[in-house]
């Protein structure tokens, strides 16, 4: 009877958990598919067992465990999802899902002086071999606003991986719809159809400057939104269409 | 084996052989026109036979577990097509009330109607009741931009996708003397000749298609595939007067007046498809496209089919 619980085997609270984890887990990619009928759309690039770091736009809290749910089975076992701390490990619950369920990399967003720094602990992560999912707006996108502007964290993460020489493909996805199904302040999620769109790797070009490579990041993400979604867009056309009234004044009666 | 059973499975072998010929057929020209090379219009047409028998497949076994089995069906396809619309359509922070309502009140509400029989409440629990609350619910939202588009897009919704395609299991629910137990055939009629008259326009329009009927609306409907379409479904129709209450004539007018129904609300739904931009409404039915696509014809039609029965044969 006591070789069963042999000092190498893991108690049974820790197999317990662990077994609680994967039904969660299932549960939750479940419920996901039923409300959203999540599907993936990849272009310009395909699903491949290589170490990838995913960044993505970032709208509701459900956003990694949609993208988590849309790679391939294998891939799923070795992608981190990069979660705030102070959101994840608030409760016992979010806990258990944060980091029992999907293994997150829990950060500080808090900009304390103390202990390691995002970029570090995600380059230490990518430098162990996890593939990661992340969301370079920095924090979640709640107005109206397509997407924020990206924060610097993803291209100081791309000048390492290209000073330490690391194979990591660095995808841009974007998640469709998503915060429709549960915006900010509702309790109840409505069941609306959401894609996860991934594209084209893209990497730091030498001598890149931080700017110009956010702003190609930032637009590798927009250009994968579906065609109906752009038909809102504020970003180009409204100052050429603020032109428009100056150059046009002559043709006003 | 009550003579209903006997003639729900005539029905089901027919449809069973003619998929079988199409297999065939698809495999053929599979063969000997595209060399099993990849070919965009054939390899389409096989995928939507596959199609064509899942979805035979899924009827077959709601038919066989009778009325519940049958509300449950069209109480998820009612499901998926409220979610594909949804999806589509414009709507703000301020509708989350609303469309939850719809989703997860209006819904099993009508369906649960059908269930228990209440005609009355039926017909205008949606209409009516549902018209009223929802944009209530916006309302109380607080958002005012585009209010009566929003608000009358999740009502558009709600009707197409629930109340009309509600109207399917409800025709389980007529009293037809002379037709006691064998209200199924009813639903298996519709469908044969909704789904017939789709799949002939496609026949037709693609032997013989010249002339666009709308171009502007739906590019692959022709002339030539809707009258034939139409025309050949009709008479499929009067063929199946057997199974049916309809003396054969009334089966022929019956049929003629879904297939026509059917056609406009296959031009409707693409006119709202093409507004914002898409060909298709989803990607759940391979080859097909959404729920939605398949379904844009049944949601025209179903309600008039169901009006006709309850006012000329219920007594």
């Amino acid at each position: 009877m006591t070789d069963a619980f042999d000092s190498d085997a893991p108690p049974p609270r820790v197999i317990l958990r662990r077994v609680l984890a994967f039904v969660a887990g299932r549960l939750i990619i479940g419920i996901a598919a039923l409300l959203t009928g999540v599907r993936a759309i990849w272009s310009g690039t395909t699903p491949r067992a290589e170490q990838t770091l995913y960044f993505a736009n970032h709208t509701s809290h459900g956003d990694f465990v949609l993208l988590w749910a849309t790679l391939p089975p294998d891939l799923r076992a070795i992608t981190r999802p990069v979660a705030g701390q102070d959101y994840w490990m608030a409760s016992k619950l979010r806990r258990f899902i944060g980091e029992d369920v999907f293994n997150a990399l829990m950060i500080r967003r808090d900009g304390g002086s103390d202990g390691p720094n995002p970029v570090q602990q995600m380059t230490d992560a990518l430098k162990a071999g996890d593939s990661l999912i992340m969301f370079p707006e920095g924090t979640r996108n709640t107005g109206e606003e397509i997407l924020l502007p990206l924060k610097s964290g993803l291209f100081h993460i791309a000048r390492y991986l290209q000073q330490e020489g690391l194979a990591v493909r660095l995808v841009p996805v974007w998640i469709e719809n998503l915060k429709r199904v549960l915006p900010k302040g509702q309790l109840v999620p409505v069941p609306l159809a959401c894609s996860v769109r991934f594209g084209a790797p893209l990497a730091l070009g030498d001598g890149e400057d931080k700017a110009a490579f956010l702003a190609r990041a930032r637009q590798a993400m927009l250009d994968l939104r579906p065609e109906y979604d752009r038909e809102n867009d504020t970003e180009a056309p409204p100052q050429a269409a603020a032109l428009q009234p100056a150059a046009g004044k002559e043709g006003v009666p | 084996m009550n003579a209903s059973t006997q003639t729900t499975l005539q029905l089901f072998a027919g449809v069973a052989g003619v998929l079988i010929l199409a297999s065939a057929i698809g495999a053929l020209l599979k063969w000997r026109v595209a060399h099993g090379a990849p070919h965009s219009v054939i390899d389409n047409l096989n995928a939507r036979v596959n199609a064509w028998w899942v979805m035979v497949a899924v009827i077959g076994i709601a038919f066989a577990l009778g009325k519940g089995g049958v509300i449950v069906l069209f109480y998820l396809i009612s499901f998926y097509a409220l979610r594909e619309f949804m999806s589509l359509s414009y709507t703000r922070r301020g509708d989350h009330l609303a469309i939850a309502a719809a989703f997860y009140i209006a819904l099993p509400v009508q369906y649960f109607l059908v269930w228990i029989e209440w005609y009355g409440m039926f017909a205008i629990f949606i209409p009516v009741e549902a018209f009223l609350i929802l944009p209530i619910l916006s309302a109380v939202g607080g958002d005012t931009k585009r209010f009566l588009e929003r608000t009358a897009k999740v009502q558009w919704g709600l009707m197409v996708c629930v109340f009309c395609i509600s109207h399917v299991p409800a025709l389980l629910t007529l009293k037809i003397p002379g037709f006691e137990g064998r209200n199924l055939l009813l639903i298996a009629f519709l469908v044969i000749v909704v789904q017939g008259s789709d799949v002939l326009q496609y026949v037709w329009g693609k032997l013989f298609g010249r002339r666009k009927v709308a171009p502007e609306l739906s590019p692959s409907k022709t002339w030539e595939g809707l009258v034939g379409g139409v025309a050949s479904a009709t008479a499929l129709g009067a063929a199946l007067y057997w199974a049916t209450p309809f003396t054969p004539w009334q089966a022929a007018l019956m049929a003629f007046m879904i297939c026509v129904m059917g056609f406009f609300g296959g031009l409707v739904m693409s006119a709202i498809k093409r507004d914002r931009g898409v060909k298709d409404w989803g990607s759940m039915i391979e080859g097909h496209g959404g729920m939605l696509d398949r379904l844009d014809s049944v949601i025209f039609a179903a309600p008039l089919y169901f009006h006709a029965l309850h006012n000329w044969w219920v007594p």
